[in-house]
This record gives structure tokens, sequence and C-alpha cells, in this order.
């Protein structure tokens, strides 16, 4: 387990050095001079110049990457060209936002996936599998900003449940803050929940096969036990495998959908700093995304072989 | 009951993926009418028998525009499943061939790639290159490479370790012809299916980053843009964003649906098992 675990981290290190590499050479290095761009083609030399001493990009690249990476390790991200202010403070401000809304569009996720893909199973090649895998089919399908814009077509539009867009902060209380973020995580989830129903019904299908299954039901263990005792902790390997790969999908996905509500999060400050030219806001947001992704699928591997010890660091 | 389904469901995705690409030929040599032609007099027209659907706020006729938008999934779809899967093959085939080192850093390498979703590298490309159709392909393009490179190889090397192979090596054939001769043909019909099923996602992709302003730029119909046109006349014309939406979700559906439907006959055994 040491070594299995050993071994995961340094690749998690090394995977964050070369996405902070790749991050940097993309953002930094191929546009060129970020100070003539912020100042338009117009502008006079000396002003782009001055500019680019006060941003710092006038040092050698090694210089700046090391400046940068060396910050970020004590939380200082430099300052934002638009915005006047820390790109830390920015971010996480947005945050606030985004972490909740990822984190409550996977628990909506999980919570229907595994009742999905539960159901789907124990009802094999009978109307309501052929229900559940056909609705999953057609949740797969839809574009999570589409649903998103049906939503408030719906729900806003014509019922007036909930306001079309907008966050409505968490000084108004845990529920007012909540409520502006369930279209949102719903529309996020359903695509999720769609492809992890069908994992968790092959999951659970391929386990009932097994021959541990045959025994636990043979000493007299009753149907509802054995698939809670035993078949759901091992169907959990895969399942968790591709929870891992959702979050960080979902996490992408916070760019469109906090785009349709107009949520001021993480991925709508990317958006408005491609806009804004405020490069290194974008450098930062984009690094701290593949960052959290890197880590997420980090837990899955270690959970992965909490779950089953017989994975070891060789399989790896 | 089961088989007849899954006969069903390959069926419905041959015939939404024909439809696709029939609609797309089809705009090249007719439209009911331009869908570049503004005409402020006729906008937000409901359907009838000149404009089926109806007209945007534009007055292009909506069903023209949904014909046009076809083609920028497919081309968008097309190109970047290309990209992924003559890189993402051919460095997943160097790495089942030569193992060891070459092996090791390919996989790493596409392990890192996984860092960065579809959204994320399109935004890196377009926050240097600007917006446009071509960083769009280029985007996915390269988010789809880790994936091919990462299935070629499990693929590959599940051939490698085949009795013909061993045949052919102890006749003396070289690795490269090997991996054309042996190896290739016989992970094709896994290459296929996923080339089919990542089509479907990066027509999700393309309307994403169209949506967003990233992706294919006006006057070029897109399904992606349209909706986010349609977005802002949610509450006087809540149909225009209907229509685009489900043309993207069939597109994909079908993809899916073929997609599943050709693993099941390429590989019968993991039909029966499921």
């Amino acid at each position: 387990m040491s070594v299995f675990l050993a071994k995961r981290l340094i690749t998690l290190i090394a995977t964050l050095i070369g996405a902070s590499a790749v991050v940097f050479v993309v953002l930094e290095i191929l546009p060129g001079n970020a100070a003539q761009i912020l100042m338009g083609p117009d502008a006079s030399p000396d002003a782009v110049h001055a500019l680019a001493v006060q941003l710092g990009i006038d040092r050698p690249p090694m210089e700046r990457y090391w400046h940068w990476v060396s910050g970020m390790l004590v939380g200082d991200l430099g300052q934002s060209y638009a915005y006047s202010t820390p790109v830390r403070d920015l971010i996480l401000e947005r945050l606030a936002l985004t972490v909740p809304l990822a984190v409550m569009a996977m628990v909506i996720t999980t919570a229907v996936a595994l009742a999905a893909g539960l159901y789907a199973a124990s009802r094999q090649n009978k109307l309501g599998d052929i229900g559940v895998m056909s609705l999953s089919q057609i949740g797969i399908a839809i574009p999570n900003f589409w649903f998103a814009i049906l939503l408030i077509i719906v729900f806003s539009v014509h019922l007036k449940w909930f306001s079309a867009g907008g966050f409505a902060g968490w000084d108004d209380g845990i529920f007012a803050g909540l409520k502006s973020l369930l279209l949102p995580a719903i529309s996020l989830a359903v695509v999720q929940a769609a492809i992890l129903a069908r994992i968790t019904r092959s999951a659970v299908l391929d386990v009932l096969r097994e021959d541990f299954v045959r025994t636990a039901r043979a000493k007299g263990a009753s149907r509802r036990r054995t698939l809670w005792g035993h078949v759901l902790r091992n169907a959990m390997i895969p399942v968790i495998t591709v929870m891992g790969l959702q979050f960080s999908e979902l996490l992408a996905g916070t760019i469109v959908v906090e785009s349709v509500f107009y949520l001021p999060g993480l991925g709508r400050l990317i958006f408005q700093s491609i806009s804004n030219r405020d490069l290194i806001v974008v450098r930062n947001c984009v690094m701290l995304l593949a960052a959290m992704v890197v880590m997420v699928n980090f837990v899955v591997d270690v959970l992965y072989a909490v779950i089953d010890p017989r994975v070891k660091a060789s399989d790896i | 009951m089961k088989r007849a389904f899954r006969n069903a469901s390959f069926a419905i995705g041959a015939v939404l993926s024909i439809a696709l690409v029939a609609v797309a030929a089809l705009s090249l040599i007719w439209t009911p009418h331009s869908p570049y032609e503004v005409n402020m007099a006729a906008k937000l027209l409901p359907p009838d028998a000149s404009h089926w659907l109806g007209t945007d706020p534009y007055g292009r006729d909506i069903v023209s525009l949904l014909l046009v938008g076809a083609r920028a999934s497919i081309v968008v779809g097309m190109v970047a499943v290309g990209i992924g899967l003559i890189v993402g093959a051919a460095l997943g085939l160097l790495a089942s061939a030569r193992r060891g080192w070459a092996e090791e850093l390919i996989m790493r390498i596409a392990d890192f790639g996984f860092a960065f979703p579809a959204i994320l590298s399109a935004i890196m490309l377009t926050a240097v290159f600007g917006p446009g159709m071509v960083n769009a392909i280029i985007a996915i393009g390269i988010y789809n490479i880790p994936t091919f490179a990462r299935i070629t190889r499990a693929s590959a090397n599940a051939v490698w370790s085949r009795e013909f192979v061993l045949a052919a090596r102890a006749c003396g054939k070289g690795a490269f012809s090997i991996t054309m001769e042996h190896v290739l043909p016989n992970i094709a019909s896994v290459l296929i299916v996923q080339a089919t099923i990542r089509f479907a996602i990066a027509i999700l992709a393309e309307a994403a980053l169209s949506y967003l302003g990233l992706g294919t730029q006006p006057p070029q119909p897109s399904w992606g843009r349209m909706l986010s046109e349609a977005q802002s006349l949610m509450f006087q014309a809540p149909m225009l964003a209907v229509y685009p939406g489900f043309a993207i979700a069939l597109a994909v559906l079908g993809l899916n649906l073929l997609g599943d439907g050709l693993r099941d006959r390429f590989d019968p055994r993991l039909a029966r098992r499921r």
C-alpha cells in the first residue's frame, strides 16, 4: 500500500508540474506580448513597454514560470488586469459558488444513478430495465446547456418557481443560495446521472454473477442482504472510477452552465476573462481546474485501492 | 424481447446517423430558404406552409438554419475525431509495439491529457488564438488523442500476446509489419466503435463551444449558436430554444445507439453477457 501511495503521489506531482508547464506555455508564451494584447495594436511602444515592466513580462520565461509556480505555492497568484484585484481573491470568491454547485450536481448524480442502476439491474431485461436504459440513453444525448434552457423555460418562465438566473448569494441564508443553484445543478447532473446509471447497472450485473453471491444466497442470506452487504460493495469499484472522471466533467461543465444561468462562478470568470484579455486570470483558473481534475483522479485511485486491496502498485 | 430491443435500438441509431449525414448533404444543394438572408419584416413568424418551423429574430427560416447547422456538427465531429483517431491510434500502436520506456512515456502523457477536458483545452486555445471553428476542431481533436491512445494500446497489447503474432515473429517479421498486417486489422472494430461514440461527444462539445461563442462563428449557422440566440427570447419565443437542442440530442442519440449496436455486432460475446 505504501509503495502504491508513493508511486501515485510521484505521478500526481509530475502531472501537476506537466500541466502547469502546458498552461504556462499556451497562455503565457504563445500569445506573445501580453502588454500589447491588453493595450491593443494602436498603443504607443513606450506605454506597452511600461505595462510589460509592470506585469513583469519583460523578464525571461523560466524566471516568470518560477515566479508563477512559487507564487501559487504560497497563494500569491498576481494581480488581475481587468478587475485590479488580487487573482486569488477573485478565484476564492467565485469558488464559493462553483464548488457547492459541482458538489450538489455530484450528489444528485449519485443518488439518481445508484437508484436507477440498481433498479434496472434487479429487473434485468424486464420492462423496468428497458425503460431505465432507454431513458439513460436519451439523458446521455442531451446537451447540458440545452437542458438548462429547457428548465428555465418550464420552471422560471412558465411556472415562475425559480428566477431565470443569477445567484442570491449566501448572505440571505443557505436555502436561498441552494435554491438558485438547484436548476444549474440538475442540468449538470442529467447527463452524468444517465452515464453513471448504466455503469452501475452493468457493474451490479457483473457482480451478481460471481460465485460468492451464490454462496451468500445458499447460506440463507436474503436477497436484500446479499444486495446491500455483498453486491454493492464490490460493484462500487467501477462506479467510483467513473465518478472521479465525472467530477472533472462536472467542473468543466460549470463553464457552460454558469453562463446559461449568469452565475458568478469560476467558469464564468474564465469566460469573462477571455473577453477581457485578462490572461493572468485565465491561466490561474485553468490551472486550478486542471489541478482539481488531477487531484480528484488521485483520490479515486487511492479509494480504489482501499476498496479493493488486490489493487497493487504494479497494476497502475 | 431483449434481442428485439437491441436490434431496434441499433436500427434507430443507424437511421438517425444516416439522417444526420443526409440532412447535411441535402443542405449543400437545397434549403427551403436562404439561411443567411436577413429579413426583419419576417422576424419571429409562427410556423406556416412556407416556414415550417417559423423564423428567427432576424427573419431567417428555422428549417434552413437547422439543415445547414448539421454541416458544422459533422465537419467538426469528423475532423476532430480524425485527428484523435490517427494520432491516438499511432501513439497507442507505437506504445504497444515498442513496450518499455516508450510505452511508459506515451501512457503518462496520455494520463496527463485527461487533466484537460475538451471545453478547457478549447478555452485555452481560444484565449490565445481567438474563437473560431478551426480552433474548436483542434481543441476537440487534441482532447480525443489520449482516449484513442489508451484504447488502442490496451487492445493492441491483447493482440500482441496471441499465437498468430508469435508465429509471424518466428517468421522474422518486424514490429512495423506485424502492427500493420496483424494488430491493426484486429483492433479496427474497437476503433470504429470508439470513433462513433467520440463523434457524438465531439458534436456535444462543438455545440457547447458555439453556444459560448467560441466555436462556429456567424453567419455560418450552427445549432449551438442558434441556442444562444434563442435564449434571449425565451419569454417571447420559447420554441426557438427547443428545435436546435432537439437536433443535437437526436444526432448524439443516433451516433451513440449506432456505436453500441456496432459493438454488439463486432463482439457478440459482450452482447450475450450483458
